[in-house]
């Protein structure tokens, strides 16, 4: 239980965090990695509430975790592929 | 045996794959996609119409554990709205795309798009909501990049990152609710949520980050220069079907899984919220100097009319009065989506003949363009709430419902909104029509002008003068 709650503990100070930079750093690259703490953030508190004491833990949070990361780095690929797009302009204009 | 459901969102997704595999030939395709979704939609509704609604276990695995379709009167609406949107969207597309680069990166996208649209109104549990959530982030911005503009990028990449943060608040909600219940199915959510911090907690978080994918007063920033600076037929597609998507599901949410814990001062404040949307983005649109970010800031407007629907309902107690407002809601809904989508593809035929879209020169745009101009004539007077547009019913069921239910105070946005709007179409009227030589020829170019038409008529008459079948649909007595 006390381990549970740590972990998922951990994982919503990590999304208030990873909030936290999103909106105060202004750089692409910045904000990208806070998407991603803010992610891990919420995967963290996933992982913690799969426990379930002597029963093998719960499957659903972690196949929610697994899709969670697919969607996380799609996303992420989107973003710097747009991000590029637009320094290469800059570096052209 | 041939599920509907389950076709509804592969017949989109399998035409994706179609034309990313043989770009060659992606238009015909993607008409082809298009008319096969909008049959199997039909399917849907038509099913939905007899049975009351619809629920299916994709393999066969129920709930808990596997993921399972519903479709009912309020999901077979919007559906059947999106597609018919979608379809005119399609045929639009392949008269404004030159053929090319452009042309076959935008099919798959707008293909996936629209199955991931399907699949948010299907869907029956949070998981699956999400996912589909992100599926329609992801390539809502990829299209709304597409013309590569610098200021598309930064925009799309604006509204990308947005929506991201808006889908992880709601990610952590729904691990709070599984938290809590144990289970991510909305039926059976709705029976196990109790009024108590955790569950509050949740709403909280999946209502800001839903608020923020719908651009909801304040959180609108992002919408106006993403959707003016997309190519017109994706403006169509995010202002009309995308937004609205974001907010079917806060309805769902408010509605259904957290009915219990929905005070009144609660539903008040996103009403107030609505109520500034409606002034502030009316007054924006007022000022806008191009036609297209006019549109976008009129989306934030009746974003906010929607939202003015909570406190009402709220209030009013389960029965006639109140099936009748959640009837208006969804006809205001849906006349927007018609409507909007019929002013950005008529925005983007004026933009491509005029070379620009600034309103100030628009003269003589009524007689270059005849159809066009009719199209933004009809889709403003669903927009400002004309009769007999279905947002004149919307609207005034709306009103009637706040005096019956003592909050007479959301009438005066509405009034406001409504004024603001009649200001700003007929603005594009008036210059519209400066005189020139009469025009030949009624349409000019049948393909890309019809669809518009079409879209801003059916807003206007068919959901005006046959609204009743909505009451129906939703398995309502009465009507009006």
């Amino acid at each position: 239980m006390m381990t549970s709650l740590l972990y998922g503990g951990t994982g919503v100070i990590l999304f208030a965090l990873g909030l936290w930079a999103f909106l105060v750093y202004e750089p692409l690259l910045r904000k990208l990695i806070a998407l991603n703490i803010m992610g891990s953030g919420v995967f963290h508190l996933l992982i913690a509430i799969a426990e379930r004491g002597a029963l093998p833990p719960d499957p659903v949070p972690h196949a929610m975790v697994l899709t969670g990361i697919v969607v996380a780095v799609s996303a992420t690929a989107l973003a710097l592929a747009m991000g590029r797009r637009l320094e290469d302009d800059d570096d052209a204009g | 045996m041939l599920d509907s459901l389950a076709l509804a969102v592969s017949v989109p997704l399998i035409g994706a794959l179609l034309v990313t595999a043989v770009p060659g030939r992606a238009q015909g395709l993607g008409l082809l996609a298009a008319l096969a979704t909008l049959a199997t939609v039909g399917l849907v509704t038509a099913e939905v119409w007899q049975q009351g609604s619809l629920r299916s276990d994709l393999g066969g695995w129920g709930a808990p554990l596997g993921i399972s379709l519903v479709a009912d009167g309020l999901s077979a609406a919007l559906l059947a709205m999106a597609a018919l949107v979608a379809l005119a969207v399609s045929v639009y597309a392949t008269g404004y795309f030159r053929r090319g680069e452009t042309d076959t990166h935008f099919w798959p996208l707008w293909l996936l798009l629209w199955a991931a649209l399907n699949g948010l109104l299907l869907a029956a549990d949070l998981f699956n909501l999400y996912v589909m959530l992100e599926l329609l982030g992801l390539t809502a911005a990829a299209l709304g990049a597409l013309t590569g503009t610098k200021a598309a990028v930064e925009a799309s990449l604006r509204y990308l990152l947005v929506g991201l943060l808006g889908s992880l608040a709601y990610l952590l909600g729904v691990a709070l609710l599984y938290t809590a219940y144990g289970t991510l199915d909305m039926a059976l959510l709705g029976a196990a949520v109790r009024p108590e911090p955790i569950a509050a907690s949740a709403l909280v978080l999946m209502t800001a980050g839903l608020a923020l994918k719908a651009a909801l007063f304040p959180m609108h920033f992002w919408l106006p220069p993403a959707h003016a600076n997309a190519p017109a037929p994706v403006s169509a597609a995010l202002s009309a079907l995308v937004v609205k998507a974001a907010f079917y599901l806060m309805l769902r949410l408010w509605l259904d899984v957290f009915a219990p814990l929905v005070t009144p001062w609660a539903a008040g404040l996103m009403g107030l919220l609505g109520a500034m949307a409606v002034v502030w983005g009316s007054w924006r649109a007022l000022r806008a100097e191009r036609l297209k970010l006019m549109a976008a800031y009129s989306t934030v407007a009746q974003i906010g009319y929607l939202c003015l629907f909570l406190p009402v309902l709220t209030a009013l107690p389960t029965g006639d009065a109140r099936d009748d407002l959640l009837v208006a809601l969804l006809l205001m809904a849906l006349t927007h989506g018609f409507a909007k989508a019929g002013l950005f593809l008529a925005a983007g035929l004026v933009q491509r003949s005029a070379g620009h879209d600034r309103i100030d020169d628009l003269g003589g745009t009524a007689q270059h363009m005849p159809a066009t101009t009719f199209s933004i004539a009809l889709a403003g007077i669903a927009l400002i709430g004309l009769p007999p547009s279905g947002s004149f019913i919307g609207k005034w069921i709306l009103m009637r419902s706040a005096i019956e239910s003592g909050q007479w105070w959301w009438i005066l946005p509405i009034l406001i909104g409504t004024l603001l709007a009649a200001a700003y179409i007929f603005r594009v009227l008036s210059r519209a029509f400066n005189l020139e030589p009469t025009p030949r020829r009624f349409v000019t170019q049948a393909r890309t002008e019809v669809p518009a038409l079409l879209l801003a008529l059916t807003a206007v008459a068919v959901l005006g003068l046959a609204a009743r079948p909505l009451w129906r649909l939703l398995g309502f007595e009465g009507g009006l």
